[in-house]
């Protein structure tokens, strides 16, 4: 069996990536995309697991992250759009009027 | 019929025979309980409707009861000695588990006395009252409270059951304080109902502990099972429920230390004073005693203890009526004393048992007649209680006069006199159980005459003191009738005791007389009680009948004297020892719930609260610190993981 853990480590920096960038950025789209990011991270991290073991289970796994992350995206999105028709912003920051 | 324990196997005591069921003339035992509590309920629920035959109605129910009184007496004197006790079991009343109570009523020697008693006079006071309460526009709704009263003191006297007797005892509690307080527009008066109804709640802890205590070492509350079962309990516990009975009949009879009540109760309209607080209810103690006598023949500290409290109450109240200007206080006073012998004879145990129910049957006749006789006399005066203000009513007034002669005569003991008979009787049995209990009774013999015959002769004799503008007359024939029919009474009491007959009538609740040895002829005792009584009506004729009576209280005056004035310190001391510890330990309680309970539950609030300012700092309202606490309880989650599985 080939070494996989390149691949780990990948999806390690990617899962930073999406990690450190919802947590810096503001702009919401963009917080959005690293979300996805990590998600796809992990997705990597099913897989190359899947792969290691010899099973379908981790497979089949990212194909329901894949899933809820579409529903997941059509929702988000459509709160970003409300939030910035309402506002004229996308800053997650901005969005903090539940503050006190 | 079999006795659960003859006389002879029980020693002193005779436990109630197992009473037959009640039939005939006797099954209408409910009857004179039902019929004034009828008639309270028609005038206390009817309301104004009521207002013009409300008095005839409340007066109509107490004679019928006291007519069927009579026939039943009449049916329990045809019958044989042995078995003169029928039960009539009513209902059942209270069922649970093993706890039986039924609504039973008892009726027997004892009870069928108090039923005359207490409908008879009850009845010639309604009478009174028809004119008494005349003029005053709340007339029926008075009707009412004495219906309820008669019911409730019918009830007590009849119950077979402690707890029947407690349903009474509240009932005449309730009843006296609505009717103390039925002038409620004058604070005096209705401080005075609260005062008589406060004391009392002290009592009745005494009589519903000493229940409770019946019910956890017999079992039962019913006199017949408590009586069969009483000579096998251990003597401390026979001690305890006596002890707590007495406390009970101290509240109710106004014995020292419960007795502070009694003297402000005559803010209540004299007819009351005359049934409640003189004929009936207060004498509740003295039957108390009397019906439990097979709990206090098992307790003989008890029974001391009752003796000690009826000689120190019989003096106690003698003394106070020396000093009262106000005519229904001195009355009132010796109310208190006239009880005390009752409570006397009844704790020398079968040497006093029916000398006390004696003394309080002519003490119900005689105290009534002068209760009515007071009131008929402030009828005519306008209301004026302060006897500096009579004088001289002898002739305004003449069948008043006459009648208050009769019952005077009779209760300083004039030879003949119903009051004689009864309490040459009690000075008797206790000169033979004690010489100093004796020498309290004489004493008080004396004291009674002396008080007695200061009233009579600041009412009715010496100069007129009248307040200007007021005409003193005769009261209308519905108050002197009753008077004349008391009278006759408080005269001829005395042939109850002829050839003995009350003492062989109670032989089956109290069992018979214990004669003990006297050290001197009885005769040399009732010479030497007649001698004490002159004594005492001397002494007033010369300090009061020889000079003129000043019409206001003079205060230079002797330091027994205003201790008497004011009750002998009984509300100070009732102040001192009651009131003001009770008022310090609740104004600690206060403090200790202001400061010690509500500091734990504020500083635990507040504690919530400054905790929760703080959190607050973290819910600051961007996205973005919350993603980051979600990672690092990520991590967190993640490393506990990782070290758990190394």
């Amino acid at each position: 069996m080939d070494d996989l853990t390149p691949f780990l480590v990948l999806s390690g920096i990617l899962f930073s990536i999406g990690a450190v960038g919802v947590l810096v950025r503001r702009n919401a789209i963009v917080v959005f995309m690293c979300v996805e990011l990590m998600l796809n991270a992990s997705n990597l991290a099913f897989v190359v697991f899947a792969k290691q073991h010899g099973n379908l289970e981790g497979q089949v796994a990212a194909f329901f992250v894949m899933v809820v992350a579409a529903a997941e995206v059509v929702v988000g999105l459509a709160i970003i759009m409300t939030i910035f028709r309402s506002r004229r912003s996308a800053s997650v920051d901005a969005a903090a009027a539940l503050r006190n | 019929m079999t006795p659960l324990l003859s006389a002879a196997e029980g020693g002193h005591s005779v436990p109630l025979v197992d009473p037959g069921a009640a039939d005939g003339v006797l099954g209408l035992a409910w009857l004179v309980i039902a019929l004034p509590l009828a008639g309270a309920l028609v005038l206390l629920v009817g309301g104004r409707r009521t207002d013009r035959w409300g008095h005839l109605l409340g007066t109509a129910t107490v004679a019928g009861s006291f007519l069927v009184g009579v026939a039943m007496f009449v049916a329990l004197l045809g019958r044989d000695g042995g078995d003169r006790q029928v039960t009539q079991h009513l209902w059942d009343w209270i069922s649970v588990g093993d706890f039986q109570v039924g609504m039973v009523l008892l009726y027997d020697p004892l009870s069928a006395l108090f039923l005359l008693l207490i409908t008879g006079v009850g009845a010639l006071i309604h009478v009174y009252s028809i004119g008494y309460m005349a003029h005053d526009e709340r007339r029926r709704r008075f009707f009412g409270y004495l219906n309820l009263f008669v019911a409730a003191m019918l009830m007590l006297v009849l119950a077979g059951d402690y707890l029947g007797v407690f349903l009474g005892w509240e009932g005449v509690g309730l009843a006296s304080y609505l009717l103390i307080g039925f002038w409620q527009h004058k604070p005096s008066a209705a401080a005075a109902a609260k005062k008589a109804f406060v004391i009392n709640r002290v009592g009745d802890i005494g009589m519903s502990l000493a229940i409770m205590l019946m019910f956890v070492t017999f079992g039962t509350t019913a006199f017949a099972g408590v009586s069969a079962a009483a000579g096998e309990a251990a003597t401390s516990t026979m001690t305890a429920i006596g002890l707590l009975l007495l406390l009970g009949a101290c509240g109710k009879s106004a014995q020292v230390p419960l007795q502070a009540w009694l003297l402000d109760a005559m803010e209540g309209p004299t007819p009351v004073s005359a049934l409640i607080h003189a004929a009936t209810m207060v004498t509740a103690g003295v039957y108390l005693v009397t019906r439990s006598n097979f709990i206090f023949e098992n307790a003989p500290v008890a029974q001391t203890a009752v003796v000690v409290v009826a000689c120190v109450t019989l003096l106690w109240g003698a003394v106070i009526g020396c000093a009262k200007d106000d005519i229904k206080k001195v009355l009132a006073g010796s109310t208190m004393s006239q009880i005390g012998y009752m409570m006397l004879a009844a704790g020398l145990g079968p040497a006093g048992y029916a000398f006390a129910i004696f003394h309080l049957i002519t003490h119900g006749f005689f105290k009534a007649n002068m209760f009515l006789g007071a009131g008929s006399v402030m009828h005519g005066t306008g209301d004026d209680v302060d006897m500096r203000h009579y004088g001289a009513l002898r002739r305004a007034m003449p069948v008043t006069f006459l009648t208050f002669a009769m019952g005077y005569l009779a209760i300083i003991g004039f030879p003949g006199f119903s009051g004689f008979w009864s309490k040459d009787k009690i000075v008797e049995a206790a000169i033979a159980e004690n010489y100093v209990v004796g020498a309290a009774a004489l004493l008080g013999a004396g004291v009674t005459a002396f008080y007695m015959t200061r009233l009579m002769l600041m009412t009715f004799f010496g100069e007129r003191r009248w307040e200007p503008g007021v005409h003193p007359h005769e009261s209308p024939r519905v108050m002197t009738v009753p008077l004349v029919v008391l009278a006759a009474l408080s005269v001829l009491g005395g042939v109850l005791l002829l050839g003995g007959w009350i003492t062989d009538w109670l032989t089956p609740v109290v069992g018979p007389v214990e004669h003990h040895e006297l050290p001197v002829p009885v005769i040399v005792i009732t010479a030497l009680v007649t001698l004490v009584v002159a004594v005492g009506v001397a002494v007033a004729v010369l300090l009061v009948g020889r000079s003129e009576v000043p019409r206001t209280a003079p205060t230079q005056v002797s330091l027994a004297t205003r201790a008497a004035r004011a009750d002998l310190y009984g509300d100070a001391i009732n102040e001192g020892l009651v009131v003001a510890p009770g008022r310090a330990l609740v104004r600690g309680l206060v403090t200790v719930d202001a400061r010690g309970v509500d500091g734990v539950v504020e500083g635990g609030s507040g504690l919530v609260g400054a905790a929760s300012t703080v959190l607050r700092g973290a819910q600051n309202g961007f996205v973005r610190t919350y993603a980051l606490s979600v990672l690092a309880g990520a991590v967190i989650v993640v490393l506990a993981m990782v070290a758990v599985t190394w």
